[in-house]
């Protein structure tokens, strides 16, 4: 694995509302995209994903509130990261889209009713390049659609005039325009059925493979994740709760949050199993629980995890390196205490 | 394009309507207008007999002419632009009274109504975009211009702006030394004479557009594809303009349309309290006289500008938005 970062998060705070109203949604998450990676985040809904996107790119709606952290964006090698949260708003202008683009959720919304396609796919262009001309911007332009495989002649169409799947291609054309090195994808495939839902997803992979951008793939459907993302990053109410590769938390989830999401989906692959869902109901993020965010809902919980909060540390078993996990159940010397279903396969298939 | 045919058949149909409707009516009233305008006469001395019944043949209310006739004969007169003579200025056609006061009307009200759209609507712009500025100040303000009876701040403007400091005239359309023309002279008057009025009118109807606009400001913003717009590091005046102000404005452009369409006729108190020789002045004074040939005249026109807007209205939205394009 590739381990030259490309973007940091680090300890991301974001808050709702103002003063003693303000709800915090984001309660220090840090994580790293590496340079070439997908990096998935699964999460259910409200548990921040999506905040986290916005946040991290500057475009957090109001009442949402950055109280805190940073996101460090790495040039090329030897030069410094620069702070896209503390940038200034003409150089922040000039990294958006240049740098990071994003895909996101609405692919039906997100495009201008009242523009055309092609002054949509220009005027990106045009803002960052202003010396390029318009004929260099329409050929790129026409080049990004055949890229997303849709024909040159939908340049001169409206968006009311493309179907859902044909928007969110022409977004990822969009986003592609200045050649970005990391692609923020938020849910881009939730308002398209599953049939355009994995051709697009397949689409991204093989653009990504040919221009080499990084990935961070936010979306509700871990079964997505699991197959095409590098590292997945668990995030549950406001907080990751466990990062690992993708293969390690599909075979071997630490966390129980983690293990529960996972068989609440059916797998894309591999043998059939009973799908169970998680029971309770997301914490209300005004109320969390004290200890553990997760033990009201948890089947392992332990009287501890009422009192202490576990923090995100490297997972204690060998072979889980670059794992990491926010659980009691993991860490102590008791390792009787931990459940087969999240313990190392090895030592649970030896006992 | 098939949209615009089948709104244009709509709005003949409706001009139809609205002249048919314009013929029954005066029909339906009892008396007969020769009985009316005697009884104007009345107080200047007695009219004879012979006189009333020479009245009746001037007005051809001898003839016993069926309704159908007079349908036919009604149409042919209003295509042709004979809307009758006036009572209040009798013998004067009512076209010509109404070619002489109609461009004051349009004019003043038209570009009154324009002015305040375009400041209205830009200070709604810039108020919705950026909330809590000094420009979101300007609603209150204008909110109040707008609670405020219109004929009373009229007056107040008057007692200021040309009693107290006279600047402005008080009254009139033009000053009555001059030939009406288009000598410099006579335009330079006019243009003078209509600013305290123009002013009064902006300053009354500023606060709607500035509300209607800064609201769909606001809920523009949080659409997704202004936030993509954001996300692109697009520069903020392109995003503002072309993102979202030209998707908040399309409510504004039809709200515009209808009100240049109410222009011919709602500008009744501002030409009463300034004396404009309008055409809401002409339709006071009919109304005023029992004056119907003129007052059916002045409904008539109102009622073709309202639909004439309508369709004005239509036109703009389906150049402004594309989703309409698709109704075709």
């Amino acid at each position: 694995m590739v381990t030259d970062p490309i973007l940091e998060i680090r300890d991301l705070r974001v808050d709702y509302g103002y003063g003693a109203d303000a709800v915090t949604a984001l309660s220090g998450v840090s994580l790293t995209l590496h340079r070439g990676e997908i990096l998935g985040i699964a999460g259910e809904s409200g548990c921040g994903k999506s905040t986290l996107a916005y946040a991290a790119t500057r475009l957090l709606p109001p009442p949402g509130l950055v109280t805190g952290g940073a996101v460090l964006l790495h040039g090329a090698p030897g030069t410094p990261p620069v702070d896209l949260l503390s940038l200034p708003d003409a150089a922040l202008r000039s990294r958006r889209w240049r740098d990071v683009a994003v895909v996101f959720q609405g692919a039906l919304s997100s495009l201008n009713p009242v523009h055309r396609i092609r002054t949509q796919l220009t005027d990106a262009i045009a803002a960052h390049d202003p010396s390029s001309t318009r004929r260099s911007r329409l050929d790129r332009a026409r080049e990004l659609l055949a890229m997303v495989k849709l024909p040159e002649d939908r340049l001169s169409a409206y968006p009311h005039q493309l179907s859902g799947g044909m928007r969110q291609r022409v977004m990822i054309a969009m986003a592609l325009a200045l050649e970005p090195q990391v692609l923020i994808l938020d849910e881009p495939t939730t308002a398209l059925d599953v049939v355009v839902q994995k051709q697009i997803v397949e689409q991204l992979l093989e653009l990504r493979e040919r221009l080499g951008f990084s990935v961070v793939f936010i979306t509700h459907d871990v079964s997505l994740l699991i197959s095409y993302a590098d590292r997945i990053a668990v995030m549950y109410a406001g907080e990751v709760v466990e990062v690992a590769d993708a293969e390690s938390i599909y075979r071997e989830p630490r966390h129980p949050y983690t293990h529960a999401l996972l068989n609440s989906f059916p797998p894309l692959q591999g043998p059939r199993r009973v799908v169970t869902g998680i029971g309770g109901a997301p914490p209300d993020l005004a109320a969390l629980p004290p200890g553990c965010r997760f033990h009201p809902r948890c089947p392992y919980r332990m009287p501890a995890c009422a009192e202490r909060h576990p923090g995100l540390v490297a997972s204690p078993y060998p072979g889980d390196d670059g794992r990491t996990v926010a659980c009691l159940l993991h860490g102590t010397d008791d390792t009787t205490a931990v459940p087969a279903a999240l313990a190392p396969r090895t030592r649970s298939r030896s006992a | 394009m098939p949209f615009l045919l089948r709104r244009l058949a709509f709005y003949a149909v409706t001009a139809w309507a609205a002249l048919t409707i314009n013929f029954v009516i005066p029909r339906l009233m009892p008396g007969d207008p020769v009985q009316a305008l005697i009884a104007r006469f009345q107080a200047t001395g007695q009219v004879s007999p012979e006189q009333t019944e020479s009245l009746r043949i001037l007005f051809g209310l001898d003839q016993d002419v069926s309704l159908w006739t007079q349908y036919w004969q009604y149409w042919a007169q209003v295509l042709g632009g004979d809307l009758g003579l006036s009572f209040t200025y009798f013998p004067t056609p009512v076209s010509e009274v109404i070619r002489q006061t109609l461009p004051w009307t349009l004019i003043l009200v038209g570009l009154a109504t324009l002015i305040s759209f375009v400041i209205g609507t830009s200070a709604g712009m810039v108020a919705g975009w950026r909330r809590g500025s000094l420009i979101d100040g300007l609603l209150p303000l204008a909110t109040f211009f707008a609670a405020v009876p219109y004929f009373w701040l009229g007056l107040i403007a008057i007692a200021l702006f040309a009693v107290t400091f006279p600047v402005f005239p008080t009254s009139g359309g033009y000053d009555v030394g001059l030939t009406p023309g288009w000598s410099a002279d006579f335009v330079g008057s006019a243009v003078y004479h209509g600013m305290l009025p123009a002013l009064t009118i902006v300053v009354s109807s500023l606060a709607p557009w500035i509300l209607g606009m800064r609201n769909m400001m606001v809920t523009v913003a949080s659409e997704d594809y202004v936030t993509v717009a954001h996300a692109k590091g697009l520069p903020a005046r392109r995003v503002m303009m072309s993102y979202a102000a030209r998707n908040a404005i399309l409510p504004s452009v039809s709200t515009l349309a209808l009100s240049l369409g109410f222009v011919v006729g709602g500008s009744l108190v501002t030409e009463m309290v300034f004396n404009y020789p309008g055409i809401g002045l002409a339709l006071f004074q009919s109304i005023n006289a029992q004056d119907y040939p003129l007052m059916q005249a002045i409904f008539l026109i109102l009622t073709l500008a309202v639909l004439a807007a309508n369709l004005v209205a239509d036109v703009a939205f389906v150049l402004l938005d594309p989703r309409i394009r698709r109704a075709t």
